[in-house]
């Protein structure tokens, strides 16, 4: 089996993680039961971190698992490293 | 299925056969250590607790001290004391005896000072392992294994690769007849939902609900963000964005059997299969509330990779991805990175964690055992008075 360099865990996801280190510009291939997709990373994205597979909203939910992991702070568009600059969680959250 | 453990006269099995030289107050400590230092193949701990306790806090400290003392991996325990605390090595001892175990106790101030507390403590601590060393391993059920279940120092593959083949083996274990525990409640927030469909009744539902409510508004009442502590710093920077995502990554590690019970810190399971602990996601915390709690076998999971182990319970490490198992060759046992690199699947090292499991309860020795890792810490419910 030749190791894939991402994975989208659920169909419902709109994240996929990054299973080795990935440069900027790399087009990663990526399939789910019911889908293959090919994403162009518009930047560098380290080993397990996440790129979005589609344009997400400010305030739209990050899927991953299936189940929703966090909220987008702003707009974070198609092949884009997805993280906590872009992205936050909303339990435990004292601070407000 | 069969494994080699040695039967205590309470019935319950235990993996390893130590003898335990335990402060039950953070005042002899130094003692304890000496004893143990001097008295080559027994194991020791400090820790800073004993005195200070009020209320519920002191029925806990009980509840951690006798369970960790009282836990069947070890065949005899010295309870070392100052002699005006709290928690004397006595009332330890007296909890101890309902298990049969073998017990001696060392009061510093009744013997008179340092000296005389080393000199006794080591004359008590050769006959505790002179006793110990009749025991023998004998075929026993899977049935009789409590595993506790910890991830630590996690990185985004750990749920993609190490928990879940940890959860693939802890079906087996269930299957078996075997208790398995999860614990590391602030890793349940965003996650109680799937919880909530494995439990196996209405009321272990209330109480999963009950404990990571409860942790939230504790959480909450500091008022700050928890993201900074939990995902921790090497989190984040290992691609784990959100407390959600940790959650929902770190409760594969137990499974997908049906959720039994949910215990407090510590607190022995009354039922076989999956089990809650209410305890801290800190590492060395939530391994000690486990082995008190009676698990013989720690499974623990890594991604940035950490070397912890216990005195008296071996602790199997499962790297989540092939850099940091090489990286940290030394301390990880089994690595289950080789998934990501097309080597392995999921069930593949599953399987070879359950056998891993099975080995290690029969005697062979994990990788922090054999590197000397014995880390120990309580956790304090209550403020110090």
């Amino acid at each position: 089996m030749v190791p894939q360099s991402a994975i989208i865990v659920d169909a419902k996801d709109n994240v996929a993680t990054a299973l080795r280190p990935l440069e900027q510009g790399t087009s990663v291939h990526l399939e789910t039961e019911d889908k293959s997709l090919d994403i162009v990373l518009r930047q560098a994205v380290p080993m397990g971190h996440k790129f979005a597979l589609k344009d997400i909203e400010p305030g739209e939910p990050i899927i991953k698992y299936g189940e929703t992991i966090g909220r987008a702070t702003r707009k974070i568009m198609k092949g884009e490293h997805t993280h906590v600059h872009n992205v936050e969680g909303l339990r435990g959250r004292g601070d407000r | 299925m069969k494994f080699w453990g040695y039967r205590r006269i309470d019935g319950r099995i235990g993996v390893r056969n130590h003898v335990l030289v335990f402060p039950t107050v953070i005042c002899a400590s130094a003692v304890a250590q000496r004893i143990s230092t001097e008295v080559p193949g027994t194991v020791w701990v400090t820790h800073a607790h004993g005195c200070g306790h009020l209320g519920e806090e002191k029925e806990h400290m009980i509840r951690v001290m006798s369970g960790f003392c009282g836990n069947p991996n070890a065949a005899g325990v010295l309870l070392v004391g100052l002699g005006c605390e709290l928690i004397t090595p006595e009332l330890i001892a007296e909890e101890l005896g309902k298990t049969g175990q073998r017990v001696e106790t060392v009061g510093i101030q009744r013997l008179g000072g340092t000296t005389e507390a080393v000199a006794r403590g080591k004359k008590l601590a050769e006959n505790l392992l002179k006793e110990a060393g009749a025991a023998q391993r004998e075929p026993v059920d899977v049935s009789e294994l409590i595993i506790g279940t910890h991830c630590g120092g996690s990185d985004t593959l750990s749920g993609l690769t190490a928990n879940p083949a940890l959860g693939f083996a802890c079906d087996l274990l269930v299957n078996a007849g075997a208790t398995v525990m999860i614990s590391e409640t602030a890793e349940m927030l965003g996650a109680e939902h799937v919880l909530e469909r494995w439990a196996i009744n209405d009321e272990v539902r209330r109480r999963i609900w009950a404990i990571t409510s409860t942790a939230e508004a504790n959480f909450k009442s500091m008022g700050v963000d928890i993201r900074g502590t939990e995902p921790s710093p090497g989190n984040v920077d290992g691609g784990l964005t959100t407390l959600e995502e940790k959650s929902l990554g770190s409760i594969r590690k137990g499974g997908t059997s049906p959720i039994v019970q949910v215990v407090k810190y510590a607190e022995r399971p009354s039922k076989k299969g999956l089990v809650i602990m209410d305890g801290p996601a800190h590492d060395i915390v939530s391994n000690t509330g486990m082995i008190a709690a009676g698990a013989q076998v720690i499974a623990f999971t890594t991604g940035r990779g950490t070397p912890v182990g216990s005195p008296i319970a071996p602790v199997i490490k499962i790297s989540s991805n092939s850099i940091v198992y090489h990286s940290m060759r030394d301390n990880i046992d089994i690595n289950a990175g080789a998934i990501l690199d097309g080597d392995e699947s999921i069930q593949s090292v599953g399987e070879q964690v359950f056998k891993e499991i099975i080995d290690v309860a029969s005697g062979k020795l994990t990788r922090a055992e054999v590197l000397g890792h014995h880390e120990f810490a309580i956790h304090a419910i209550g403020p110090t008075v």
